[in-house]
């Protein structure tokens, strides 16, 4: 099957081989595991609610680029790296069209919710697992990077919370998208939700995390592409 | 003197006035008094000075000084719309001097808003006979639940710089506003003040009541005399490109210490920068010559304006934000460095000179490169037969309607059919469909969402009467804080380390920028640091190669009547006689070389360069219709397989280059790409990204300013790509995305004028294939490199650049090199 739309270099993290797609997922083969984080489900009706009536079809949008990105690839197993809803009523605002959805995307796979700052208890009633935190062989799963502390290392860290961006020149222009970025030994993924932003991977929030050698996989519309961190615009 | 009948009429205590001043009445005082005395709506069109606005309020004066009583008024007799705040409180002044010469009890108050929350509540509280405002805050005002009784006994508007407002978002924003007061008093007068347009009935049929162009009477204030305009003979090398023109700096610095005072017009915020920067490199004495531009801050903006009005200085160098504003007497010079790129324009900019109808404007064109001494010869003829040009309003935008309806629900409830009626007598909005209107209505309740409804958010509630309420106080509250039509780009302050904010620039410039660049900004040089949060922040700096603002202040559009003009200048030797001898040669050496461009049809050359093929096509459709093109011919190009690069274009020609040249230019500029392939780009194209955010900001759809934040201003709340992208993946036919398509066409994607030009070219393509470049193609071919070239995929440039990086770090690996300390865990 044509199970990587585009063109994708692979990363490594504490041993484990994982794949960047172009969506902003990443998989990790030798799991058959499918990891996205800050899918943000509703937050346009939040904004609906405060007075901005954005159009509300931002959850079908998520769920549609999830059921893309499926598409092909063999998935046991979807890890959540929470603030997967954009806040604690936004699962009671789903649609009935979207909640089927998502449970069509369930259906047969190991589902797991990390929580995050929008949603600490993910919702009761779609199913999965909910866990604060998840450790499977070399990785660690977490909504948000931990910084190192009592000569602690941390290794194999997956996590998002960020929202990574960034900024690359071309010969013709600048290019900036979201992005991975990576030093081996972590890595934060990319947003996933239809309506979030993004923080470019140099502000300090981000750069606190990683030393001087790092690089980003930039996602583009045909292709996620690596850059080592002096190839980076600010 | 004796006293005809009319000025009779203006009777007591005018005519002493007058008198004691030894002056009469100008003749078109007296008609525009007579025409709305008569009943009727009054246009006058004049250039600047000779009592212009005096003639606007006389109607209202004569009314006010004849009204018996001392009564407290509901609200004002008249209200004066101007496109700038600073008029409206200039215009205080200036009218209330005579009021009081005269000894008449009339109350003169402007509202903007920068009029304290105080004075604003004792104007509705006490409402002064005239209130002097601007479009935004008349919008405001409308808004109020107590509109109604407020303007209920208004009877007469005056516009003022009505053909600087009408055709623009905030002409109709005020044309609805108008069409609201007509409701609230329908015996309202309105009285435009114009420049001279080229499109008069147009511009009465904006201004009146139904569009109703025979309602409005006409009143033609005296010719200037007219003006002398001149072009710098430039005893320098006439640069084949560029739009600096730093070349002529002591040659435009000698006219400066000539003159009394000058304007230096310019096209762009950069030129402006520059040019000010040289001056002052020329300036041996030390003459006060300042700078004025809108990314400046404010209080540097007001500093000049005031020592301008002083008398203390002796040249600005400007862009249009000094097109319109406050007359300066002192002004006896105008210099135009850059191409006009409109007649119109250069007659506005020219009459900023000489403020005194019997003495003749004096101005000074500087041509940046040959080309540019072309248009403007063109223009000055233009100016010399009295041609005006431009294009005249078309009609009005969908999301100033939107904007529009919401407040009309913060008023008051109404009904569909009461709205429709209503916003259908103004001028823009006559022609608008019932259904985009219900649509309209439709967006503004709920937003609008055909998959997904927002039941319990909803902006207006519909009773069962069918009248329209507002769903929750609140959204008044924002509503009024979010109301205008002019969307900012996203700026950054400039703030010196350790100094003061200096202005703003444009996001877009200042995140290209990297630590250590220098740009000339605020007449210095400066070196940026780096950016903290919204700040640019920079150190000053020496040298002088600076890396130039790329923020581009306005781009003008190139009238389609100078570009007429221009063609048919190239198109007959006979009318080059008097082009100095650099551009003749430039000419003569093109018709060896190749051949002039017609008056009619295409002509298009190929020629090889450098290992490429390039095609030059002269449409002079101007730079948007161009850039459109550019992007469909590497479109179909592509198609072909002759491997296309990129493009340039500018107001005159379209370069293109490749790996294969093209030969079939008949099918390459037909028609048919106006077809799908327009469409599938205009989706994707960032322009259009651009006219959706502005639409959706108007709309009301993302808010600039929410209650308790009111500091962080322009910066929106929401990244509008990403809605786009959803809406038109969902919702295709959305209203706010037919609005912002519709917008596209017409400005900068500028299809009409692209599909004349093709229209023009069909069967009329001449095309020559050279052996090498032609003289008239040199001026573009030096753009490339300077401009952004567009053309490649995101992805392929992406993997471009990804190789190089590759190599780079294999071999950096390889050697051993810097910042490979720290290799991934195994």
């Amino acid at each position: 099957m044509n199970a990587l739309p585009g063109k994708t270099i692979p990363f490594d993290l504490n041993g484990a081989k994982l794949l960047p797609l172009a969506s902003g997922a990443l998989y990790w083969p030798v799991r058959k595991m499918l990891i996205v984080a800050d899918l943000h489900l509703e937050k346009g009706s939040a904004y609906a609610r405060t007075g901005q009536l954005l159009p509300p079809y931002d959850s079908r949008a998520t769920l549609a680029a999830l059921e893309q990105t499926m598409t092909g690839l063999e998935t046991h197993s979807v890890i959540c790296l929470g603030d997967s809803f954009h806040d604690e009523e936004a699962a009671a605002r789903l649609d009935r069209t979207d909640v089927d959805h998502l449970s069509r995307l369930m259906a047969g796979r190991n589902w797991i919710w990390i929580a995050g700052n929008h949603d600490p208890a993910p919702p009761a009633g779609l199913g999965g697992e909910t866990m604060a935190e998840l450790v499977d062989g070399p990785l660690v799963f977490r909504h948000e990077a931990e910084d190192a502390a009592f000569n602690r290392e941390v290794v194999g860290e997956l996590s998002g919370h960020f929202h990574p961006k960034a900024r690359v020149a071309t010969r013709a222009r600048r290019i900036t998208g979201r992005c991975f970025v990576e030093d081996g030994r972590r890595a934060i993924l990319p947003s996933f939700g239809a309506y979030t932003g993004g923080l470019d991977v140099r502000d300090p929030a981000i750069q606190k995390f990683f030393g001087r050698d790092f690089r980003v996989h930039l996602l583009a519309a045909g292709g996620v592409f690596r850059f080592p961190a002096s190839a980076l615009s600010r | 003197m004796t006293l005809s009948p009319s000025e009779l009429a203006l009777g007591s205590p005018f005519t002493e006035w007058f008198e004691s001043r030894g002056w009469a009445p100008h003749a078109h005082q007296l008609e525009m008094l007579a025409a709305v005395r008569a009943g009727r709506d009054a246009l006058l069109i004049a250039p600047t000075g000779g009592g212009k606005t005096l003639a606007g309020f006389l109607p209202s004066l004569t009314a006010l000084a004849a009204k018996p009583g001392e009564g407290k008024n509901q609200g004002p007799h008249t209200l004066y719309i101007s496109p700038l705040k600073a008029l409206a409180v200039d215009i205080q002044r200036n009218l209330s001097a005579p009021v009081e010469e005269m000894g008449l009890k009339i109350g003169i108050e402007a509202r903007t808003g920068d009029t304290p929350a105080n004075r604003r509540r004792r104007q509705r509280e006490v409402p002064p006979d005239i209130l002097l405002t601007t479009p935004e805050s008349l919008a405001v005002l409308i808004s109020d639940e107590e509109a109604a009784t407020y303007f209920g006994q208004i009877e007469t508007v005056v516009v003022d710089e009505a053909h600087a407002l009408a055709g623009t978002k905030r002409g109709d924003q005020l044309a609805l506003c108008l069409a609201r007061l007509q409701v609230f008093s329908p015996g309202l007068r309105r009285i435009g003040l114009s420049a001279t347009v080229a499109w008069p009935e147009e511009l009465k049929s904006w201004l009146a009541a139904d569009g109703d162009a025979s309602s409005v009477t006409v009143v033609k204030g005296g010719d200037a005399a007219a003006p002398v305009v001149s072009i710098l003979e430039t005893a320098e090398r006439l640069p084949w490109s560029g739009h600096y023109g730093l070349h002529a700096v002591p040659e435009i610095y000698q006219e400066i210490t000539k003159a009394e005072v000058t304007l230096v017009f310019v096209n762009t915020r950069a030129q402006a920068e520059l040019l000010f920067q040289e001056l002052w490199r020329a300036n041996d004495d030390n003459l006060p010559i300042a700078l004025h531009h809108g990314s400046l801050a404010r209080e540097q903006r007001r500093k000049v304006e005031a020592a301008m009005s002083a008398g203390s200085l002796r040249a600005v160098v400007a862009t249009s934000s000094l097109d319109l504003g406050i007359d300066w007497a002192a002004v006896d010079l105008v210099v135009q460095v850059g191409p006009p790129k409109g007649i119109s324009r250069l007659i506005q900019r020219i009459g900023r000179a000489g403020h005194r109808l019997d003495v003749p404007s004096r101005a000074m064109l500087v041509p940046c490169n040959r080309f540019e001494v072309l248009e403007c010869r063109c223009a000055i003829d233009g100016v010399e037969a009295r041609t005006l040009d431009g294009d005249p309003p078309g009609v009005g935008g969908l999301d100033v309607l939107a904007q529009h309806l919401l407040g009309l629900a913060c008023s008051a409830p109404f009904t569909a059919d009461e709205a429709y009626a209503e916003v259908t007598r103004a001028g823009p909005y006559r022609t608008l469909q019932r259904s985009d209107f219900d649509d309209v209505l439709s967006y503004v309740e709920d937003g609008g969402y055909a998959l997904k409804a927002y039941d319990r958010w909803r902006r207006l509630f519909k009773t069962a009467a069918g009248r329209y309420e507002l769903a929750d106080r609140r959204i008044a509250l924002r509503h009024r804080m979010n109301i205008g039509t002019i969307v900012e780009s996203v700026t950054m302050k400039v703030k010196l380390k350790r100094g003061p904010v200096l202005g703003e620039v444009e996001e877009y410039f200042a995140i290209h920028l990297e630590p250590g660049d220098s740009f000339v900004f605020a007449g210095q040089m400066l070196i940026f640091q780096g950016i903290r949060e919204t700040t640019v922040e920079v150190t000053r700096g020496t040298g002088d190669a600076p890396k130039v603002p790329a923020y581009m202040g306005t781009r003008f559009p190139f009238t389609t009547h100078l570009s007429d003009r221009v063609r048919d200048a190239l198109a007959d030797p006979g009318s080059w006689s008097g082009l100095p001898d650099q551009v003749l040669e430039w000419l003569r050496l093109q018709q060896w070389r190749s051949v002039m461009p017609g008056r009619d049809g295409l002509l298009v050359e190929t020629f090889p360069r450098g290992g490429k093929e390039y095609l030059v096509a002269y449409g002079f459709a101007g730079r948007n219709a161009h850039q459109t093109l550019g992007m469909l011919l590497t479109k179909r190009m592509e198609r072909l397989g002759l491997s296309p690069l990129g493009f340039v274009a500018s107001d005159y020609v379209i370069a293109v280059w490749s790996l294969e040249p093209a030969t079939d230019m008949a099918a390459l500029f037909d028609q048919d790409m106006l077809g799908d392939d327009l469409e599938s780009w205009l989706e994707e194209c960032s322009l259009m990204r651009r006219t959706f955010r502005n639409v959706a900001i108007v709309a009301g759809l993302i808010e600039r300013r929410l209650p308790g934040r009111e500091k962080t201003g322009r910066q929106v709340t929401f990244n509008t790509d990403l809605i786009y992208d959803v809406l038109r993946e969902h919702q295709p036919d959305h209203i706010l995305l037919r609005a912002a398509r519709s917008d596209a066409r017409g400005g900068m994607i500028d299809v009409g004028r692209l599909a004349e030009m093709l229209a023009r070219a069909k069967g009329g393509i001449r095309h020559r294939r050279l052996d090498r470049v032609s003289p008239l193609a040199v001026p573009i071919l030096l753009e490339v490199g300077k401009e952004q070239v567009r053309g490649a995929a995101d992805a392929d440039l992406l993997a471009e650049a990804q190789s190089y990086f590759d190599e780079a770090e294999l071999v950096a690996e390889a050697m051993g090199g810097p910042d490979h300390g720290e290799l991934p865990l195994r």
